[in-house]
Parts: C-alpha cells; sequence; structure tokens
C-alpha cells in the first residue's frame, strides 16, 4: 500500500533541490542532488552538521504539498519528502526530549496556533498522554480492514503484512463446523476456524482477529472444500502478505456500512458490487508483486559466503523495485499498455510478466549494485 | 482487455489438450497385497488369487491378466471356477457368493448350461445351488439327519457330523460325492437315490479329502499331521483305511490341511501335502512336503501358504495325473516348483514379482533403454538366475494380444538390504531382469558366506527354503535412496542411508578389483557439531569380488554419514554430486579426486547436526497426528465414497511406523482418538518460514547444465543445488577437454546464490535452451538421440519449489513468470519431471510439459516454458503418504506408485504411450457336452444357523477382454 509513493524519484530528475532547514529559530539552506537523495542516515548526519548539533537526537519532519507536517525517520518517508518537495523542502527539526508528537500529522500546519499554544501550555498537553505512531525507525503499516464496502457486514477482511521475521504472525487454525443457510433449510458444514493466538503475535496484536472466528477466504480463494492441511498451506505460501476474510465469532463489533467514517478503502457506500471488484483485484495483484521481487540473488561471491543480513540487500533492491512502480499507476490492475506487445499468449492471475524495454534495461544493468 | 484474453479459453489449444492428455490407471505389477485364496481352472489354464481387499485378479500367459474388486471390500475366502466355462464363484467372509463371467466381445452365444454348486456349512448340512440364478434346490438338501441313518450307533453317539470339511466329486462317477466332517465321518452320498452309499469311520479330525485319479481309492489328511488312505469298492460298504501314516511322526505333528495324490506312468505317485512339521521343532515353518517314491522334499517358504494347486493332465481321456508344477500362493509371494525335472527346481515367474522381498526404499525410471546396454543386462541377470527351471511357464491361459512395447523400459527399484533391483517395464509385466547388491563393498556384521550352508543330505525333516521373500535387513545403513543410471554409458550411481555414493561400470565379465574411497567432510570448518546418528559403514580393504554386471569402481562417504538425499551423474563430464541434509559435493570419478564441498547448514539449524536419532520424538508426535488425520479421513471418506479401500489407508501406514501394527493403531483409534478430538481438536500453525528453521540446508535437489551462467556470450557445465530452505546454489564448473581430461582438475566456482523469498524446499531445477526446450540428459546428443540444445538464444532458468514454479532468466537471474500454486490451492508440490507428450492425432507434434504429483495426491500437466495449468487428475489418495511418496514419472508421460509394500500401481497422462493388459481368453472346446458339471465347495459357510441368507448373491461381472 505505501510502495506506490517509496521512490518516483528516479523517474523526475530535475538536478538539485533547495532544502530549508529550521531548528529552533535558526535556519539553514542547502541543496540536494533531487535524483540521488542517498540514505536517511546521510541525511539525518548532513541536517546534524549543518545545524552544527552533532550529539542531539533530534525528530526531522517537513511539510507535504497539502500543509501537513510529516515526518522523516526513514529511508523511505525520506524519499518520499524529496520526490514530493516542490520546489522547496521545508525541513523542521525538534530536539527529542522536547519533542512534541502531536505536531506531526494531518492539518498540522493549519492548525499552527494550536501547536503553539501548546508549546505556550505545557500543563496542558501533559494532561492527554499522546501516542507516539510516528517514533519507530521502520515505520511501516501491520494490519488493515479491507474491502469494507463490499462484504457482508458480518464478514471482515483483514490484510496482516509481515516484515522480516522479528515478529511471528502467531495465530493457529482448526477444523470445525458451522451453519450454513441453504436452499434446504439450515445445514451444518466443515469450516476453518481460529483456533489460538499467540500473546504479542502479529495476529494478536491488530486486535482485529479472534479465536473462534471462521476463517472463509485466505488471499482471495474460499477455504470451503479445502482440508486444514491446504489452508494452512495456502496461509503460510501467503505468509508475507496475508489477507483472510472471516466472520468474527464476536459479532457486535463489526462495522456498520452506512457509516461513512468506515470504508476504509475510500470508497463511498453507494459503490456497487461489480464496480468494487476490481479493487478487490488489485489488492491481490499489489500483493503478488510485493512478496515477489524480493528473492535475493548473489552472484560470483568468490569468498565463503553467508546468505547475506536482509537489511543491505533489501535496500539495493530497493533500486530495483523501481522498474516495477512504472506499472504501478495503473488503475483496477490492468496492465499498462507496453506490456500488451508481450507475445505471451495467456497468462494466468497468479502470473507476472516483467517487460524487457530499453528503460529496463538500463535499470537492471545499475542492477550491479546488488553484486556482492 | 489483457485480462479477459487471459481467462478465455483458446479452443484449438483445448483440442490439442485433449489429443495430448488422458489419464488412465493400466494395470498393476507386483504381487497382490495380502493374499487370501487363490483358484485354477485346468480348462482356461488360468489362475485367479483373491486378496483380503476384495479385489481378484486373473492371470494367465504372461500378458493375460484381468482384475475386478468386490464392492463390498470384503475377505475373498475361496474360488472355484466352473468346470468348462468362463465363469467362477468366489465365497467373500460375509458369507456371500460371487459369479463371475469372462464375457466375450466377440459376440458367440454362450453356452448356458446348468451348474450346481454344493454348500457345505457349519450346521453340517449341505445346500444345493443352481447357477446362475443362485436358486436354492430345498429339496435335495443333504442334511446331516439323512447322512446319520446308517451310521453305526457307537460311531453317532460319539461325535454328530458338526461342520462340513470337505466336498468332492467322485471322478468318475458325478453322481457320487465324498463329504467329509470335521470330526472324521466321512460318507459317499449317491445323489440320484439321495442316499449314503458308503460309510468311512475315520477317527481323527478331519482336514481336507482327496480322490485317486480312478476313483478306486481317496486319501484324508488329518489335524495330527497323518493322511490316510480308503478303499471305494461296491461290495463294502464301511471300509477299514488301507493305510494311515505320519508322515513326519512318531511325535506330535502339525495338522495336515490340504494333501494331493497324484498318479504316474511310472507307478510311483506323487503325495503333495502341505503342513504336517513335527510340532515342537518345526511347527513354525509354512512347508509343503513333496513325496515320490524315495524323493522328499518339504518345500520351506518364506511366509504363510494360503493355498496352493497342482497343474497335471486335465485331459479325461488320460490315464495319469501326471503332474507338471506346483503353484503355491504364499503371503507375500507366488512360488512354482517345477515337478518334472529332477531336483525340483523353481520356475522363474514371468510376472507376480515380490517387489517387496526387501522393503522398496526408492525407484528411478529410465525410458528408452539402448538395444545393447539391454541385452548387456539381461545377460548379467541371466547369470544369477542359473538356478531355475527352464520350463516354460506353466499357467498359459489365454492371449495377448496387446501390440509388442514400443520401447524398452527399466525400473530400478532400491531396497532396504542395500540391492537394486532392474525391472523390464516395458510391458504389462513388470519382470525382474537383474539384481545389484552393494553390501559387497561394506563390512557388514553378516558375513554373507556364514548362513548360506546347503542343508545336509541326512537332515530330517528335507526343508528346502524357496522363495526370495526376506524382509529382515541386516544394517539398515545399506539402504538405497537415490539412483541415477546413464542408458549411453552404463555408468551407474547408487547412494544410500549412510552417507555412501557408489559410481558403477557395467562389466560382461567376474571381476575382481579395488573399490577407490574418498571421504566428503561436508561440514567443513563448521566447529562444535555432533553427529549423533548412524556411524559409517566400514568398507572391506583390499581386492573385492564382483560378479558380472554392474560393478563399483569409486566410492565416497559423506561426512556426517546422514542419509543421501539427492544425487546426480553427468556420465560426459564423468562427474557425479551428490547431498545430504548438509552440504553436497562433486566427485570427479574420472580422476577419482573431490572437486569441492559446500555446506549448506544454517549455524542454527541443530537438528540437522544431530542426526536422526533426536527427531524421534517429533516423528512419534507427527505419526500421531497423521494417524489422526486418517481417522477423520476415514470417518468422512466412508461417508463419500462408501468406505472403499479403507484397509489400504491404513496399511500405507503400517509402512512408515514399523512399530505400530494395523490392529493395534486400529484399537488405538477406536478407543481414544474420538474422545481425544473433542477434548484436543488438531490445530495447526500458521507461520512464515525463517532461515532459523530446521533442516533449511538439506539438499533436495543436483542438477548438471551446460548453460550461461556467468555471461550471455560463453556457456560452460555448471552444477545447481537446490535446499530446504528455498535456496539455490550455481556453481561454474571447468572441466577440462577430452585430452587433458586426466591431467588437469576439474575446477568449481560459485557463480549465483539465490534465496526464494518464501523459502519453501526446492525440488526441481532446470534449465531451457533458447527454444524453451529443456536441456538434453549428458550423451544423449553424441548417441543422436536429441536435437542439440540451441545455444543461440537465451537461456532460462526454472526452479520448482514446494510452492511455486519460477522462471528466470540466464545469465542474469531476474524473476520472468511464475506459478504460485500452494497460495491458489493449498496443495504442495511433491513430485516433478519434464515429460514429453506426443499427440495420439498427428506422429509430428509433441510438446515438453511438467508433470507434478503434488501432496494432495493429484497430477497436475503445466505448460513449458509459459507455466500454465493444463490439466488435473486425481490420482492418489491424499491419506496414502507412501504412495505419493513412491511415485515416479517416466519421460513420455507414464508413472509408478505404490499401492503396498509390494504392488505399483502403472498410470499413463499420455494418449500415445499406454501400456495396459489386452488380451483374450478363448474358450476351449467343451469335450463332453453330457457331463453334468458339478463344483464341490468345501466348508463353504460357515454359519452356526441352518438357515442360509445372503444379500447381493448374483454378480455378473465383464471383464473387458
Amino acid at each position: 500500500m505505501n510502495r506506490p509513493h517509496r521512490g518516483a524519484a528516479g523517474s523526475r530528475g530535475l538536478g538539485t533541490m533547495e532544502v530549508k532547514s529550521k531548528f529552533g529559530a535558526e535556519f539553514r539552506r542547502f541543496s540536494l542532488e533531487r535524483s540521488k537523495p542517498g540514505k536517511f542516515e546521510e541525511f539525518y548526519g548532513l541536517l546534524q552538521h549543518v545545524h552544527k548539533i552533532p550529539n542531539v537526537d533530534v525528530l526531522v519532519g517537513y511539510t507535504d504539498i497539502h500543509g501537513d507536517l510529516l515526518p522523516i525517520n526513514n529511508d523511505d518517508n525520506y524519499h518520499k519528502a524529496v520526490s514530493t518537495a516542490n520546489p522547496l523542502l521545508r525541513i523542521f527539526i525538534q530536539r527529542k526530549e522536547d519533542a512534541d508528537y502531536s505536531a506531526f500529522g494531518t492539518d498540522t500546519m493549519t492548525r499552527k496556533k494550536n501547536v503553539l499554544s501548546n508549546v505556550l501550555r505545557p500543563d496542558n498537553h501533559k494532561k492527554k498522554p499522546h501516542i507516539v505512531i510516528s517514533m519507530p525507525q521502520d515505520f511501516r503499516p501491520v494490519s488493515s480492514i479491507i474491502d469494507v464496502d463490499i462484504l457482508p457486514e458480518t464478514h471482515r477482511r483483514v490484510r496482516l503484512y509481515k516484515y522480516g521475521t522479528d515478529k511471528p504472525l502467531g495465530f493457529y487454525i482448526r477444523d470445525g463446523s458451522s451453519v450454513r443457510v441453504t436452499p434446504h433449510g439450515l445445514e451444518k458444514v466443515p469450516g476453518i476456524f481460529i483456533s489460538r493466538l499467540v500473546p504479542g503475535g502479529l495476529a494478536q496484536s491488530t486486535g482485529l482477529l479472534a479465536v473462534n472466528d471462521e476463517v472463509l477466504e485466505v488471499n482471495g480463494i474460499e477455504v470451503s472444500g479445502k482440508s486444514l492441511d491446504q489452508v494452512t498451506d495456502m496461509m503460510i505460501a501467503n505468509s508475507r502478505n496475508l489477507i483472510i476474510t472471516v466472520r468474527p465469532a464476536n459479532q457486535r463489533n463489526n462495522v456498520v456500512r452506512n457509516s461513512r467514517t468506515s470504508g476504509s478503502s475510500g470508497q463511498s457506500t453507494e459503490s456497487s458490487l461489480p464496480s468494487s471488484t476490481p479493487n478487490i483485484l488489485a489488492n491481490f495483484l499489489q500483493g503478488e508483486e510485493e512478496s515477489d521481487e524480493e528473492d535475493i540473488i548473489i552472484e560470483d561471491s568468490g569468498e565463503p559466503q553467508q546468505i547475506p543480513k536482509a537489511a543491505p540487500t533489501s535496500e539495493s533492491l530497493e533500486s530495483l523495485t523501481q522498474i516495477e512502480l512504472l506499472h504501478e499507476p495503473t488503475q483496477n490492475g490492468f496492465l499498462p499498455s507496453n506490456e500488451m506487445n508481450l507475445n505471451h499468449s495467456a497468462g494466468s492471475i497468479s502470473m507476472e510478466y516483467e517487460v524487457q524495454d530499453p528503460d529496463h534495461k538500463s535499470l537492471e544493468e545499475d542492477g550491479t549494485i546488488i553484486t556482492l | 482487455m489483457r485480462r479477459f484474453l487471459r481467462t478465455g479459453h483458446d479452443p484449438v489449444r483445448e483440442r490439442l489438450k485433449r489429443d495430448l492428455f488422458q489419464f488412465n490407471k493400466t494395470v498393476e505389477h507386483g504381487f497382490p497385497h495380502q493374499p487370501s485364496a487363490l483358484g485354477y481352472s485346468p480348462f482356461l489354464r488360468l489362475m485367479a488369487i483373491g486378496t483380503r481387499s476384495g479385489a481378484i485378479k486373473l492371470y494367465g500367459a504372461p500378458g493375460v491378466e484381468f482384475m475386478g474388486l468386490h464392492e463390498e471390500n470384503n475377505t475373498v475366502m475361496q474360488i472355484h471356477f466352473i468346470p468348462d466355462q468362463c465363469q467362477l464363484v468366489t465365497l467373500l467372509d460375509d458369507n456371500s457368493l460371487h459369479l463371475w463371467s469372462l464375457k466375450q466381445h466377440s459376440g458367440a452365444s454362450e453356452l448356458r448350461e446348468e451348474h450346481l454348486l454344493y454348500l457345505g456349512t457349519e450346521s453340517g448340512n449341505i445346500f444345493v445351488v443352481e447357477l446362475p440364478s443362485f436358486r436354492v434346490l430345498e429339496d435335495r438338501t443333504i442334511t446331516s439327519e439323512a447322512v446319520l441313518q446308517r451310521v453305526p450307533e457307537d460311531y453317532c453317539n460319539r461325535r454328530s457330523c458338526e461342520l462340513v470339511e470337505a466336498l468332492r466329486e467322485h471322478p468318475k462317477n458325478p453322481d457320487q460325492i465324498l463329504i467329509g466332517y470335521s470330526r472324521g465321518l466321512i460318507v459317499l452320498w449317491d445323489l440320484q437315490n439321495n442316499k449314503v452309499t458308503h460309510h468311512f469311520l475315520g477317527s481323527q479330525q478331519l482336514e481336507n479329502l482327496y480322490w485317486q485319479r480312478d476313483g478306486s481309492k481317496f486319501i484324508s489328511c488329518h489335524y495330527d499331521g497323518s493322511y490316510t488312505q480308503w478303499p471305494v469298492s461296491s461290495d463294502n460298504r464301511h471300509p477299514e483305511p488301507l493305510e494311515n501314516f505320519v508322515p513326519y511322526g512318531p511325535f506330535p505333528c502339525k495338522a495336515i490341511s490340504k494333501i494331493y495324490w497324484q498318479t504316474t506312468k511310472n507307478g510311483l505317485p506323487y503325495i503333495i501335502f502341505q503342513g504336517g512339521m513335527p510340532r515342537a521343532s518345526y511347527g513354525d515353518r509354512h512347508s509343503i512336503s513333496v513325496v515320490h517314491g524315495s524323493q522328499q522334499i518339504a518345500f520351506d517358504f518364506t511366509s504363510r501358504v494360503i493355498d496352493f494347486f497342482i497343474i497335471f493332465s486335465s485331459e479325461p481321456t488320460a490315464e495319469f495325473d501326471d503332474p507338471s508344477a506346483m503353484v503355491v500362493l504364499a503371503e507375500e509371494e507366488l512360488v512354482v516348483i517345477d515337478l518334472k525335472t529332477a531336483g525340483w527346481p523353481a520356475v522363474h515367474p514371468p510376472y507376480l514379482a515380490s517387489l517387496h522381498c526387501s522393503a522398496i526404499t526408492c525407484s528411478h525410471h529410465v525410458s528408452n533403454i539402448p538395444l545393447k546396454l539391454w541385452e548387456r543386462i539381461i545377460s548379467a541377470g541371466s547369470k544369477q538366475n542359473i538356478h531355475y527351471s527352464s520350463m516354460p511357464w506353466p499357467i498359459d491361459g489365454g492371449t495377448n494380444i496387446a501390440p509388442d512395447p514400443p520401447q524398452r523400459d527399466l525400473l530400478l527399484t532400491g531396497h532396504e538390504d542395500g540391492t537394486v533391483r532392474f525391472w523390464d517395464a516395458s510391458g504389462v509385466c513388470l519382470h525382474l531382469l537383474y539384481k545389484l547388491s552393494t553390501v559387497r563393498v561394506f563390512l557388514t556384521d553378516a558375513d554373507p558366506n556364514d548362513n548360506m550352508n546347503p542343508l545336509g543330505e541326512d537332515e530330517w525333516p528335507p526343508l528346502r527354503k524357496v522363495g526370495t521373500f526376506d524382509p529382515y535387513s541386516d544394517d539398515p545403513r545399506l539402504g538405497i535412496q537415490k539412483i541415477y543410471l546413464c542408458k549411453y554409458s552404463g555408468y551407474l550411481a547408487v547412494a544410500g542411508t549412510a552417507g555412501q555414493v557408489l559410481v558403477m561400470e557395467l562389466n560382461d565379465e567376474d571381476a575382481e578389483h579395488v573399490v577407490d574411497h574418498a571421504e566428503a567432510d561436508l561440514l567443513q570448518d563448521q566447529e562444535g557439531y555432533r553427529w549423533k546418528g548412524h556411524e559409517k559403514l566400514k568398507t572391506r580393504d583390499g581386492p573385492v569380488r564382483f560378479e558380472a554386471g554392474f560393478q563399483p569402481f569409486v566410492l565416497v562417504q559423506c561426512q556426517p554419514p546422514a542419509v543421501v538425499t539427492s544425487l546426480a551423474l553427468h556420465s560426459e563430464w564423468k562427474l557425479v554430486a551428490f547431498g545430504t541434509s548438509h552440504g553436497f559435493g562433486l566427485f570427479d570419478h574420472q580422476q577419482k579426486r573431490l572437486v569441492f564441498v559446500k555446506c549448506t547448514l544454517h549455524p542454527s539449524d541443530q537438528l540437522a547436526l544431530e542426526g536422526p536419532l533426536s527427531r524421534v520424538k517429533s516423528l512419534k508426535k507427527s505419526l500421531r497426528q497423521s494417524f489422526r488425520r486418517i481417522r477423520r479421513s476415514r470417518v468422512s471418506g466412508r461417508k463419500r465414497r462408501g468406505g472403499s479401500g479403507n484397509a489400504s489407508e491404513v496399511r500405507a501406514w503400517s509402512m512408515q511406523g514399523p512399530d505400530y501394527t494395523v490392529q493395534e493403531a486400529n484399537a488405538k483409534f477406536d478407543q481414544d482418538t474420538l474422545q481425544e478430538m473433542e477434548l484436543a481438536p488438531v490445530q495447526r500453525k500458521i507461520e512464515a518460514r525463517s532461515a532459523e528453521d530446521s533442516f533449511t540446508g538439506f539438499v533436495r535437489t543436483l542438477y548438471f547444465a551446460d548453460t550461461f551462467l556467468r555471461d550471455s556470450s560463453r556457456h560452460c557445465p555448471s552444477l545447481w543445488a537446490g535446499t530446504n530452505g528455498g535456496t539455490v546454489y550455481a556453481f561454474c564448473l571447468r572441466v577440462p577437454p577430452a585430452e587433458r581430461r586426466m591431467d588437469e582438475p576439474v575446477r568449481a566456482e560459485q557463480a549465483k546464490e539465490i534465496q526464494l523469498m518464501h523459502r519453501a524446499p526446492v525440488v526441481g531445477i532446470l534449465v531451457l535452451d533458447g527454444r524453451s526446450n529443456p536441456l538434453p540428459e549428458p550423451l544423449e546428443v553424441a548417441h543422436d538421440l536429441s536435437k542439440s540444445p540451441d545455444m543461440q538464444g537465451s537461456h532460462q532458468l526454472l526452479v520448482v519449489s514446494e510452492e511455486q514454479f519460477k522462471v528466470f532468466t540466464l545469465p542474469k537471474v531476474s524473476s520472468k513468470l511464475k506459478l504460485k500454486l500452494t497460495a491458489l490451492e493449498g496443495c504442495r508440490v511433491r513430485k516433478v519431471t519434464v515429460a514429453n507428450f506426443g499427440s495420439c492425432k498427428t506422429d509430428d507434434y509433441s510438446e515438453n510439459d511438467l508433470a507434478v504429483l503434488t501432496n494432495l495426491g493429484d497430477i497436475q500437466i503445466i505448460s513449458l516454458p509459459f507455466l500454465k495449468l493444463q490439466i488435473r487428475y486425481p490420482c492418489i489418495r491424499k491419506e496414502d503418504v507412501s504412495g505419493i511418496a513412491s511415485c515416479v514419472f517416466t519421460k513420455y508421460g507414464q508413472g509408478f506408485y505404490l499401492i503396498s509394500p509390494s504392488e505399483f500401481e502403472r498410470f499413463s497422462l499420455s494418449t500415445k504411450w499406454l501400456v495396459e493388459p489386452r488380451c483374450v481368453v478363448d474358450m476351449p472346446e467343451v469335450t463332453s457336452n453330457n457331463h453334468v458339471h458339478k463344483s464341490g465347495m468345501e466348508n463353504a459357510v460357515r454359519k452356526s444357523s441352518t438357515v442360509l441368507w445372503w444379500d447381493k448373491l448374483v454378480k455378473h461381472w465383464n471383464w473387458y477382454p
């Protein structure tokens, strides 16, 4: 979901870019190579250097085109900041110890007065302990409820984002039976249920899944008629981007559909089913792509080899993913026209094509970065 | 728009698919699992075998096979052919009778005569049933009261007519039948007058009866190990026995359960009987004794004797029986003894081979064997079979009308005892060609020369071991795990349980030579690891004598001696690659030098380092879960399919867990599993795989390819390895040219390493050439049997993991397309092979596809190079884990899998290559038309009540001839 924005930097590339950085009352101006912004750590060091605050822990923020104050604390949002700055990148630096986290967020810059008043009356905001949401160095979505507008109210489609191996998915499934309404009346049919949540696991921490929830679909594929082992294998195969549709055991917390605030996929309640189907597809297609490019390829390593740590490689792969980004702005899962001349006559949703056009070639040559 | 194109079906392709693919289970090879009954028709010269799962199989001349299955899946107790008819009656253990007939397709009208079936019951009454209507003729019932009328008072008091033990029709006079009751009373019954004509007052518990050919005498055999001859003449109505004899006395003996009296021209009869061994010292033997004058041999079988019959002259005009062969159905094998040749040697059966003489551990199929190699293997095998009789196969009914097999195919099976058996798998009869043993290379506890002492002349009883079934392995480390045969060069690589890899060469002569020995330390510098598994095998020092055939010349032993999990041989480069759970290595068998080893262990993988012992606990646990699963699927399966094949479901598992017997397992289920399921339901953990998982270093596949590994201008030999953790290693090889092959070393350098992010085990690696065809096998091009690969276009790499198929570009490895199997269907790849499919419509079209077997037992065909699912067939039940594990595909779209420890099911995915029985049984002329045919069934219905009741009595079944 956050990928489309990640790094259009490469495609724009208009030489240098002006940066205006504010720390306390001081301003610094300098320029950055727009096409090669570098890493966040380097930028952070640069800011400390230009403001002459080498050993001060600071929070970095910038104003985006909507005037919102957004944090810069990892490579992703740093690149995003660089790519969207037009023409000037405004940076705001705060000391970590007296940072005001509530300053970040939507409408923050238009609420500036409020921010000021908060700063002026610190005792006021102490009363409301705030949740730090932007501090983790790798700020990433953990889970989401999707397709609320097209699913029956009794169902819930949950997406779990699994990055790396730090936090286990942490749930178990079992066989069971549920009651269905069929043309012949009520019928008991076998079903798959969540049997256990591991404390501290991803599934539990989202609060979106619970014991005895019935699993209806895994990444868009119905589980009815499939065995427990099959469903297990499907979930594990999709574990990097798992979308489970459940019928929650507790039906009291269901999202009420005609409440306008609930639609997470941003569509209005009027959207009819056919028009939103491609949306699901888009989700799945995106999921497909997401898990793919990450195969690590190491070439010509003559030295004693270890499986490299994920960090440097995935970072360098980031530049490779740009190839994919060219396709991303397309809508509803349609692939862009340059892919249509592929002479592969057929394919299926599960397949992915990589186009071998000249642009990509040149990018692939750049792929030497990944050569260790 | 593209999306619509994708989902739409291409009608041209759909038509082509119909011409290319078709799924058939064609024939079962091997020995029927749990045989329970045997029948033979001297008229048709066909043999019938019934099994405990209700199957009935007919065999005649090689290639003549029929199979049927009783719907009830009950044990077949007895099989009786109806004389002079293509029909047989079976009795199941649910007391039902079934009539089967072989229908002719020629349309000739069938002559139906009245046949009567005599059923002896436990109550002592004999019922007469008319065939084919199965109508009971009540007025002809022979009641025990009628039989006892003229029996002397004192005899009658002592014993009543308990159950009917034997019924035998008089050989000359069909109006008389001999009835034997279990307590010893035998009567001759006249059917015309409905009365007893003779009483024979036996004093021993009766087991069986047999008429002498002329009807003047009969012989009875008894529970105490004796047999008795009785005269039959019209003047004496209460004859005394002529002779009573205990062949293995004087100490108490076991019962003689069946006896034959066969007359010969020279006057000396053959007396052939089952059992009768001295109870104390030989009571556990499964024996059949043949006595002919002064010659006597007690054939000692390796498993329980189910039944046997004698093939003798069946011409009614012939004066003597003149037996020619004895056919014995034992529980685990079929043994045929030639009674014509001096010494009574065994006959090599052309079918019904005991595949499981030692448990099958792996199999390997090689298609299209060059004639030269084929002949050399046969000649090596014939030297091993000199002790067999030269008699033509005596069961020769029916005619095989199948065309000659299109090519010569070999199926190689590896066994637990360290042997490799070479089977002719070209046609319907799976026939043993040659047996190779790797044991001689190693020092084992049991010296093969120790226990093979021939029995001394004066030993009594004169036992002689017959048969090949020997499930006991001296040393489990000898077990064969991987086999690779190069059909062009005759090089064979065999790898086993204790990390041993043998490279062999075919030699037509006996030879004595030293086997070069090397060790491959796969752990290299990894420190602090402890191998808790078995030790490596000790090798024999000095030269070893090898018989003609495949003779090992190189032995590589992996260290630690873990089971070899993958093997590849390149006969052109003279390289062999092998992998275990620790890593893989490459050996140059020309220079006899280890080229390199690579450790694939993840530092955290403690389990792999400790060896198999530490896994015992988890194995037990998984076994228990599997049983639970089986149980559940059995319950649900019964609802769906009426419980077909339940016995085999459990049976499949009994192979896996040696300390579980089926009964134990069943009992356990019945008691607690269901309740246990209520308390603690089976649950599965959902967790992404990580690098820290166990056995990620396990090498699953090895592959040699001449391709573009480094750059797109020069290709070079390469070795590819795939692991359980989803890693693919590619090594660039430098093989010196032929003229300097011995002078320069082979060099290897790692060129690539691919870590699949989904981390599923890599089960197959394949390189496609510029025309997207798989690279040919080594030496295939040199022998003009394949076009040379296209080296102009860019090559592609196909990596098959358990979950996905992915095509990468070469030399720059980038993902091109993929098929996600598990994510979409929840099934995992178990076996994958490239197969060539020819069209049944045109001779000039063929294509290569992937044949895939999944863990659900489905077979899928996936196109190359676009990875499109073509077609899917359910093949093996998903509970049949051993069946799925045993499956091998052939190069031309056929396959084999074990349906029991002793049987391969053969299937075909191709419309073009189909090996299935095609045969006819011609009805021989009926010689005597006025003869009323009767078939005696002894001891048929064991029910305590006098009322016979059976459901679904009549079964007409058409066999496709």
